[in-house]
């Protein structure tokens, strides 16, 4: 009953921010809105039993692409107004996008009521000793440790691009030298004097 | 007592319910009363340190002062900026609140005492303590003026880069206890120094990284040397410059929530939790909940003690200090504790 409940739950409010994160006039709004669908999706990984894919999206997506998302639309003056102009003409386009993925998604429920596993054995977790993150550890190290490394590799590759891609060298800026600045003593930099009264200070 | 409450008449799911919500409660309203005392235990320490006497008027020894300051704004006016965003500007205090008690139910207070014993605790507290960034952003948003929202954007920067030399700390933990549930990794502390010291930061192999933690945690609980996001001769008071009455006490026992909950985690992590400092019978007599609270306790004197003596860093000196030395230093100490653990442990 509770799992029922929290599921129905976490399912409308993530239909819910979902539709409002593409439906908000403001774009930090919008942002919002789609943490909020991060956050139900996680709700529904922890009562699937993925306790862990449920902590790592929480972790990676809300705690730092959306941050970034955040930062970045905030300083951004978005005129929505602009953006909206263009919707008849990319009317088309977008429901041919909206067709073919309902295509898809039929295809795979189809797909998944043929097959012959029992519906309790696909939702239910693996049953074992071991937890989620043994688990998923053993897999990626082991079975699909190719894979794994591709992605590592590819995560990489795209780091160096971005920074390489960012990145201007620019002359005449002045830096803070750190070492310097902490290595700096009060002796170099000031001078105790004994001035006799009377006498201008020697500057 | 979740089994008692399922007893009753209430059944299997709602006995749980309400046996759950107790348990919540018999958390938060401690953790609440525990914000207001260490509130007074702060600004009795920085008083000390400045030779002054700090508050002393309201109560024995002035103990009652921070209930005299929280009834003082819950009788203000809530004042809210024309320009702001309304809805935003007041949920971004509520964030900031709900997301620092909401870490505290993994914390272990004793051996089997705690709310949530889950095998993913350490992700839960890494995933929660992201959020707290969110309430200082929305806030500095929604006040629609420059000073909070140039803190928010200083916080945010702040918060993501400190939390990755976090992540690689919490790793090097991870491997030595070998599990992510907290309370296993406070029993895995047990004997860890030859077989007598109870806590991993006596090992000068997780030494470094206790201090590493101890830092970062100061950063990213907004702490000086590091409140850069409200520092007051730059940005009046930074994300909280158009906050009043309660909106403003929200984000102040939200903080203050956050800084124990640092001192909690310090503790659980590399001094061993609710275990006595030695293992050593006799001291198994004081019941784990004392140990507990005197580390939160030395821990909590620590960050006033560094409150009252270091000023405040510069803030490229902030994010060198994060990305430059720490996460490089923290990940180079991941491969150490693995390649040490892979040569002792596991044989390799």
């Amino acid at each position: 009953m509770m799992q029922i409940i929290a599921f129905y739950l976490f399912a409308a409010v993530l239909i819910a921010s979902g539709a409002l994160t593409i439906l908000a006039r403001n774009p930090v709004h919008s942002v919002l809105w789609l943490i909020l669908a991060f956050f139900n999706a996680a709700g529904l990984m922890l009562l699937l039993g993925a306790e862990f894919i449920a902590m790592l999206l929480v972790i990676v997506y809300v705690g730092a692409v959306a941050v970034l998302f955040l930062f970045v639309v905030m300083m951004l003056d978005v005129d929505f107004a602009a953006l909206r102009s263009g919707f008849v003409r990319y009317l088309p386009f977008g429901a041919l996008l909206a067709v073919v993925l309902a295509a898809e998604m039929l295809f795979a429920v189809g797909s998944w009521q043929a097959g012959g596993v029992q519906l309790a054995g696909r939702i239910a977790p693996v049953h074992s000793a071991a937890s989620n993150i043994q688990q998923i550890g053993e897999l990626l190290y082991t079975r699909y440790i190719f894979l794994f490394e591709a992605a590592g590799i590819i995560l990489l590759v795209a780091m160096i691009g971005a920074i390489v891609l960012t990145n201007r060298p620019r002359s005449g800026v002045r830096r803070q030298n750190v070492a310097a600045q902490n290595a700096r003593r009060p002796k170099d930099a000031t001078r105790l004097v004994n001035q006799p009264v009377g006498q201008g200070v020697e500057l | 007592m979740t089994a008692w409450f399922q007893s009753t008449f209430l059944g299997v799911e709602l006995g749980w319910f309400v046996a759950t919500l107790i348990l919540i409660l018999m958390i938060a309203l401690p953790l609440m009363l525990a914000v207001a005392m260490i509130i007074y235990a702060d600004r009795k320490i920085w008083a000390a340190m400045a030779l002054r006497r700090g508050p002393n008027v309201v109560g024995p020894f002035g103990l009652l002062q921070s209930f005299a300051d929280g009834l003082k704004v819950f009788l203000q006016e809530t004042i809210i900026p024309s320009g702001a965003n309304k809805i935003l500007f007041l949920i971004a205090p509520i964030i900031t609140f709900t997301v620092a008690q909401m870490a505290w139910a993994v914390i272990p207070f004793g051996s089997q005492q705690v709310l949530a014993d889950i095998n993913v605790g350490l992700l839960y507290i890494l995933a929660i303590s992201s959020l707290g960034v969110y309430g200082v952003v929305i806030s500095g948003w929604a006040s629609n003026s420059k000073y909070p929202f140039f803190s928010a954007l200083r916080a945010a920067a702040q918060m993501i880069s400190y939390e990755v030399s976090i992540g690689f700390v919490l790793i090097s933990v991870v491997l030595m206890a070998d599990s992510f549930n907290l309370s296993a990794i406070v029993l895995a502390q047990k004997g860890h120094v030859f077989g007598l010291i109870n806590g991993f930061g006596f090992n000068p192999m997780l030494l470094p990284m206790a201090v590493v933690f101890l830092i970062s945690a100061m950063a990213e609980t907004a702490r000086t040397p590091f409140d850069l996001t409200e520092a007051e001769s730059e940005l009046v008071a930074g994300y909280q410059t158009e906050y009043s009455s309660m909106s403003f006490a929200l984000f102040w026992l939200g903080e203050y929530a956050n800084v124990i909950l640092m001192c909690a985690l310090n503790a659980v992590l590399f001094w061993g939790g609710w275990l006595p400092p030695i293992d050593w019978a006799p001291l198994y007599a004081v019941p784990g909940m004392i140990w507990f609270f005197l580390k939160i306790g030395f821990f909590f004197f620590v960050f006033s003690w560094v409150k009252a003596t270091v000023p405040r860093y510069r803030y490229d000196q902030l994010m060198r200090l994060g990305w430059k030395i720490f996460l490089p230093l923290s990940l180079f100490w991941v491969f150490l504790v693995s390649g040490y653990l892979m040569l002792t442990r596991y044989g390799a």
